[in-house]
């Protein structure tokens, strides 16, 4: 205890229920803890409304009943310049990017924890589901035991030196407890509803919120063989495997979204939710992030996930020349999407990750895919 | 770590003997000074003394003396009052870009009424020019603000000037002295000035106190419906314990006012000295000449008031920026961008130390020194 009560742990606290949560944990293992609000982006309304200003007064009161220290820092710049930017990047290409797997690379984990070892925290924790364990000389990062809130595909890209820093006080609790145990401690945000959607766009109408960024091309939409079913309102605005906001009717099955031109600026869509299409037996990433930070040197057979809350596939994992890699499913997978992550596992170990480049079938890379 | 309180310009402790002087006001005198009867009476004996205590401080004759909740609320009367009730002679209002919020608030909402208020703009200095002082005023000028005392960099303002400037003008001459009372020597007819505010809190008087002095025979609005307090400009029951308390503040700040001066003037020269000999790298906001000596707005080159503030707190030394940071957003310190332009590193890198009653020289020294040792270590990456 006289340990913990000399090691002083900063908690990114959002305002929501699990880093409440998370502070409460270390508080009550007895360590110096104090509580940090990041500010990424400014939403303010018209009304001079911020989400922030709300999110932060959460963050008061949950930090006042704890009797621990509380500040802000901004971080706009540098979530703009290395997480927003490449958003907007990406969907430029074509792509369907993951702004979170970034925001934990470059913010909460880079900029974050600079901020926070700059005030003598000895470590760095969050509300994410996950859990850190060393084995010898070689930090660990597992699952957190929730199977459904596990989080550990956003923290793909962590470096040992970052795990030797963190903490994830929720990684060994059901997300249920988290929310009995702020219950019980009559925590200001134990009722509080759990954010959703990308962090900046919040619950604002997507299209909508692009829109103010990229200017949307509509264009024509059409099945791969060339037969128009109608017009898009911008590439951008869909992703690989959708099916919401085609306006296509008649009867049949549904339709889906199976890939981009983006020279000719059209959306190839085709019928049935397993039509073949949208189906592939392997990848390729690149942006390898190996969390035991040993190069990939022989094919490695694995688990993967290609989405978020996705159940994990068995796959083969191939190192390429340039530092990419070559993922072979062992059953076909539906939806692969340029952009997103692919992120491996061995058991409930979270071996490292990479970003989808390309989609391959048959040997063959799916140049309709975009 | 003990902590140090080196943030004096936002709030003072309250002094002992103002506290022991509330207490019978608090056990005792629990009458409505509105009441006629013996109950009443009584508390309106306790405000009227202080009423007497506090016009003496300023060279102000009792009727003149208008009990509020504080500064702001004085700010708001001299601005919006005066204004609305003058609007025959005009609707155009100057104050400057380097007042309280207090006062540029209660401007910005006379605007959205349809007045027109000039903003005068400072030099590197921190001080407003009388000259363009001059040249804003106009026929139709019905009130002007300034500021004795900046709240930020602690520069004094060319008061008694502007008074001299205005004494001719139809204009009403408000200054909102809350860093001043107390510090400096003030008398109304010597700066000839209309409109005076005051607060309690900023001088080791209670919190909820404060006055505005109001010139005999000008007429301002009041912006509360109710009563008839305080010769109705101020609806509301009167805070008289509050007033009390700042009745026996007030009093030894005048006891205490030059002894005070001498002993700030010393905790700021250590501390500016102490930084020096750790070989900190430092600016001063203004010069040390012009400015009151509890205050101190130093800027560090290389650093930023959130990370210079966070580790302030967390090593003990309470101290506080103009820079807004409310909720993670970083507003650059309104005043020093006047001074600068809002462009500049000063504007986000800047600190006020204000000193007062919560120091001694020993407390103000260890402060200097770990304010040192953290700016060397944030300033060196």
């Amino acid at each position: 205890m006289n340990d913990n009560k000399n090691t002083r742990v900063v908690v990114g606290m959002s305002g929501g229920v699990d880093s409440s949560v998370a502070a409460l944990l270390l508080k009550q293992q007895g360590y110096d803890v104090v509580g940090i609000f990041m500010k990424n982006w400014d939403d303010t309304d018209e009304n001079g409304v911020c989400t922030a200003t709300e999110d932060f007064d959460d963050v008061v009161r949950v930090c006042n009943q704890l009797e621990i220290p509380y500040y802000a820092v901004n971080f706009e710049k540098q979530y703009w310049d290395k997480v927003f930017t490449y958003f907007l990047e990406e969907y430029k290409a074509g792509r369907t990017p993951n702004p979170d797997v970034m925001c934990n690379k470059e913010i909460k984990f880079k900029a974050f924890l600079d901020h926070a070892l700059s005030l003598g925290a000895d470590y760095l924790a969050t509300g994410h589901y996950a859990q850190v364990t060393k084995e010898g000389d070689e930090y660990q990062m597992l699952r957190g035991n929730d199977d459904n809130k596990d989080q550990t595909y956003f923290l793909n890209q962590l470096s040992q030196s970052v795990l030797s820093k963190v903490m994830f006080p929720l990684g060994h609790l059901p997300k249920k407890e988290v929310r009995k145990i702020a219950a019980e401690n009559n925590l200001a945000t134990a009722n509080k509803k759990d954010s959703t959607g990308i962090c900046f766009i919040g619950e604002r109408n997507f299209k909508e919120f692009l829109s103010e960024y990229l200017p949307a091309q509509p264009g024509k939409m059409t099945t791969l063989d060339g037969v128009e079913k109608g017009r898009h309102e911008g590439l951008m605005y869909y992703t690989i495997g959708q099916r919401q906001g085609l306006g296509i009717g008649g009867s049949g099955d549904p339709w889906f979204v199976v890939g981009k031109n983006l020279e000719e600026n059209i959306l190839y869509v085709e019928q049935g939710f397993h039509n073949e299409y949208l189906y592939s037996d392997g990848l390729i990433a690149s942006d390898l992030n190996w969390i035991n930070e040993k190069e990939l040197d022989k094919p490695l057979e694995c688990t993967a996930k290609f989405r978020y809350r996705q159940q994990d596939s068995k796959v083969t994992v191939t190192p390429l020349e340039d530092g990419k890699v070559q993922v072979t499913f062992h059953e076909p997978q539906r939806a692969i999407t340029p952009g997103q992550a692919v992120v491996f596992y061995d058991g409930d170990i979270c071996l490292g990750g990479g970003t989808i480049d390309e989609i391959i079938k048959d040997e063959k890379y799916l140049d309709y895919v975009g | 770590m003990e902590p140090i309180y080196l943030d004096h310009a936002a709030t003072t402790p309250i002094h002992p003997e103002v506290t022991a002087a509330m207490i019978p006001a608090l056990e005792e005198v629990f009458g409505n000074p509105s009441s006629v009867h013996h109950f009443g009476r009584k508390a309106r004996q306790m405000i009227d003394g202080a009423r007497r205590v506090i016009a003496d401080s300023i060279g102000a004759n009792e009727k003149e003396i208008v009990f509020t909740s504080g500064g702001t609320e004085a700010d708001n009367i001299a601005l919006v009052g005066t204004a609305k009730a003058n609007m025959n002679h005009g609707k155009h209002v100057i104050t400057t870009q380097i007042e309280h919020h207090a006062t540029l608030h209660a401007a910005e909402h006379l605007e959205k009424q349809g007045f027109e208020v000039t903003y005068l703009p400072v030099g590197h200095d921190g001080k407003i020019d009388v000259e363009e002082l001059k040249a804003a005023l106009r026929e139709d000028t019905t009130v002007v603000s300034v500021m004795a005392v900046n709240n930020e960099t602690g520069i004094i303002q060319p008061i008694e000037r502007i008074g001299e400037l205005l004494k001719d003008h139809q204009a009403y001459f408000h200054t909102d002295a809350v860093q001043a009372y107390g510090l400096l020597e003030i008398d109304v007819n010597k700066w000839k000035v209309d409109l005076l505010t005051a607060s309690s809190h900023k001088i080791n008087g209670p919190k909820g106190a404060g006055f505005l002095y109001m010139k005999e025979g000008l007429s301002a609005e009041a912006l509360q419906y109710g009563g008839q307090q305080e010769r109705k400009r101020r609806p509301g029951t009167e805070n008289v314990a509050g007033i009390k308390g700042f009745q026996r503040a007030v009093e030894l700040a005048v006891e205490h006012k030059a002894e005070r001066q001498q002993t700030y003037q010393e905790y700021k020269q250590a501390f500016l000295n102490k930084l020096k000999q750790n070989g900190v790298s430092s600016t001063l906001n203004g010069s040390e000449a012009d400015s009151v000596p509890a205050i101190a707005n130093i800027s560090f080159p290389g650093t930023n008031v959130e990370a210079l503030l966070t580790n302030f707190d967390l090593s003990g030394v309470a101290a506080s920026s103009g820079s807004a940071c409310t909720a993670g957003s970083v507003e650059p310190s309104h005043v020093l961008s006047a001074m600068y332009g809002s462009k500049d590193n000063r504007t986000i890198n800047s600190i006020r130390f204000s000193f007062g009653l919560a120091n001694t020289m020993e407390n103000v020294e260890e402060a200097a020194e770990r304010v040192a040792s953290i700016v060397n270590r944030l300033a060196k990456k």
